[in-house]
């Protein structure tokens, strides 16, 4: 059984990268296999990576409200790909009414300001695709 | 640290003997520590003890009276209150100038934009990296014609604006200088400020474009233009705000902010300038955090170490150059999505040190941030919590009231020295910008931002109703939405902009300008040109990416 592997990316024009690398660290620090992609990732930069990377889970950290933007061309690309067992989570500011049309894309991970980290990780520990080291 | 001083054997050792050990037996303290939130170790009890090394002359002095410790002004805020500076800005001009004239009515005495991160980025609307970003974050001003409409009705010369806008700050100055001369304001007299601080940017909020070297040039530039030109005009806003959101401590953000003031009168002296003619224009910006004492103390220290640093280090000669201006926000990122309505009461608290710290203008977050863009009721609100400090509460009667303070004045020395200790290291490494390239300050502040993570997941740090007094099944508050309907109307502004104008003059002056840029004369005067013709910011940015290249940091966890 291989460990989790989770790419966290900063997507759009934001460069508010706290949660970001919290994050990351915070996966890193649960067992699991972590590649940072650094700031403004396009959608297509970031399925490149996790194909390249066989990453089991994307995380997106998103402050600017380029969400509903942003989300749905990553989950397309990742059909298109042949990439739809990769979990998304997605963190950061995401308002109430946005949250319905994020969860009929089926991201079911939205993680906003406040989340513990331990409840990220144990999520992604759920939710990740079979094959790989999970609670 | 409650080790005592030379011959004081004394009261204080018998009062930890006799009184203190007896007490904690019957009932211990709640932790085997206490810290702030930054991690720093706080005693006890604070005594005489602790100031037997403070000289009131040397280290406070008088308000008003060099190193300033005790405030820049002689009577506080007796003469007159701080600034009440909302920073505002969202969707297209027309709504920002309506919230601006809203904000005016309601009693706010400065406009503050916040622009949106395509503008930030010198993006323009249109541009592929700008979707899903046009008006989300702030406003988005394309180019003069968005600068004329934001300003419209308001009088520039009777109104002090500041600008939150870095690498294209130059750009968005010269829009401003623009349209203020259209209104006929005389440049010698208006007054304003832009962030301008590109350091910080490269260590904690990333909105660069240029490497770090031809980015300090495009800095010393305006303080060259400004000091000839718009003589009031603080041309720069020396940032610590964003390197603690970023999740340094008080004593890093301290540190970093004031180092990178240093590097900036470095470069501006190696440009040529004499310091008296542009530190004078040099103003800061610090965040209110939570724990009260310690941002206190941070703003007293900043100022004394300023007044030393300028008189000692540069050799400057007026007191207008040994004293530190700083502009003050509390803290957003101790808002909670949670419970919204407690960040009410947190950014009173801040927005109360900051006043006690002496600052100069103070912005106070809304309760929905942490949610999105404040409504107009909570920005109302934020700012009726800056109105009620400064009327009801008394404590602008007095100058500096804490002065004196065994606990304040000990943390001020220990904030000065902590800082000081930044500085060696850094000035070991060259500098700054040399800092900033090998990543020592980012490194620093992704540390401490993952300490505090930690902590809060422990319990050892309790945040109400996010791991402590959490509340079940809270209902939603309302927040305000911006609609996608700003970027269509942007495109299209600039679409039509693009029509119009006279093309063949704005590609003379956007040639002039990658021309000077290879140069080495000041850019300000070919952006004014560019500006005049309507040249876009994304034009502007692109024609100086085209000489410059674009900066990419290695991502570092």
């Amino acid at each position: 059984m291989r460990k989790i592997r989770a790419i966290i990316a900063k997507p759009g024009l934001d460069g508010h990268d706290r949660g970001a690398k919290v994050i990351a660290r915070a996966l890193r620090d649960a067992g699991m296999e972590v590649i940072y992609t650094g700031l403004r990732q396009t959608p297509e930069q970031i399925v490149a990576a996790a194909l390249q990377e066989d990453a089991d889970v994307i995380g997106l950290s998103i402050l600017s409200g380029a969400h509903n933007h942003i989300c749905p061309r990553v989950v397309q690309l990742l059909k298109e790909k042949g990439l739809d067992d990769v979990l998304v989570v997605v963190g950061g500011i995401i308002p109430d009414v946005d949250v319905p049309k994020l969860q009929e894309l089926g991201i079911r991970g939205i993680f906003r300001p406040g989340s513990p980290m331990h409840e990220i990780v144990e999520f992604i520990q759920r939710n990740v695709r079979p094959g790989v080291e999970q609670v | 640290m409650n080790g005592a001083g030379k011959g004081s054997a004394t009261s204080r050792d018998k009062w930890e003997r006799e009184v203190v050990q007896p007490a904690l037996k019957k009932s211990p303290e709640r932790a085997a520590a206490f810290t702030t939130i930054s991690g720093r170790l706080i005693a006890r009890l604070y005594t005489p003890e602790d100031l037997e090394a403070l000289d009131y002359r040397r280290d406070l002095n008088e308000p008003g009276e060099y190193p300033y410790t005790r405030g820049i002004h002689p009577t506080g805020y007796r003469g007159r209150v701080w600034t009440m500076r909302q920073f505002a800005g969202f969707g297209t001009p027309e709504e920002t100038n309506r919230r601006y004239k809203e904000l005016l009515r309601a009693g706010g005495t400065g406009l503050s934009v916040a622009f949106d991160l395509p503008t930030l980025m010198g993006r323009d609307p249109d541009h592929a990296l700008s979707l899903g970003e046009v008006g989300k974050c702030g406003v988005s001003v394309a180019s003069l014609a968005d600068m004329e409409t934001l300003f419209d009705g308001i009088d520039l010369g009777d109104i002090t604006t500041s600008m939150t806008i870095n690498s294209p700050a130059p750009m968005l100055y010269a829009m401003y200088l623009v349209v203020a001369e259209r209104q006929g304001a005389d440049w010698s007299r208006i007054s304003g400020t832009i962030q301008n601080d590109i350091l910080k940017e490269f260590i904690a909020q990333k909105e660069y474009i240029y490497p770090p070297r031809p980015s300090m040039r495009l800095i010393t530039d305006v303080f060259d233009f400004s000091a000839r030109h718009v003589p009031r005009w603080n041309t720069i806003s020396v940032s610590g705000y964003h390197i603690r959101e970023a999740g340094a401590t008080a004593l890093q953000e301290l540190a970093f902010t004031l180092r990178d003031g240093v590097e900036y009168v470095q470069y501006g002296v190696e440009a040529g300038l004499d310091p008296d003619e542009f530190v004078p224009r040099i103003s800061f910006f610090f965040n209110a955090h939570s724990d009260f004492f310690e941002e206190i103390a941070k703003y007293r220290a900043a100022r004394k170490i300023w007044a030393h640093v300028m008189r000692d280090r540069f050799g400057a000669k007026h007191e207008r150059s040994w004293k530190l201006r700083f502009h003050t926000q509390t803290a957003g990122v101790s808002l909670t999505a949670q419970q919204p309505y407690n960040n009410v009461v947190r950014t009173a608290l801040q927005a109360l040190s900051a006043v006690l710290g002496g600052t100069q203008s103070l912005h106070t977050n809304s309760l929905d941030e942490a949610l999105a863009l404040p409504t107009a009721e909570a920005a109302t609100l934020a700012l009726r919590t800056q109105q009620i400090i400064a009327n009801e509460s008394g404590v602008t009667n007095v100058v500096d009231p804490l002065a004196g303070s065994y606990f304040l004045e000990r943390l001020t020395l220990d904030m000065e020295r902590g800082a000081l200790d930044y500085f060696e290291k850094i000035d070991a490494m060259g500098g700054m910008v040399p800092a900033i390239e090998r990543g020592y300050p980012q490194r620093e502040i992704a540390e401490s931002a993952y300490r505090f993570q930690q902590a809060v997941e422990r319990k050892e740090r309790i945040i109400v109703g996010v791991n402590e007094y959490v509340a079940a099944g809270e209902e939603p508050i309302q927040t305000l939405y911006i609609d996608e309907e700003t970027a269509e109307r942007q495109v299209g502004r600039l679409e039509g902009l693009r029509r119009e104008r006279d093309n063949g003059r704005v590609a003379r002056a956007l040639d002039a300008l990658r021309e000077a840029a290879e140069g080495t004369g000041n850019l300000m005067y070919p952006i004014l040109d560019a500006v005049r013709a309507y040249a876009t910011v994304g034009e502007m940015c692109d024609a100086l990416r085209q000489v410059w290249g674009e900066y990419e940091e290695v991502p570092l966890i």
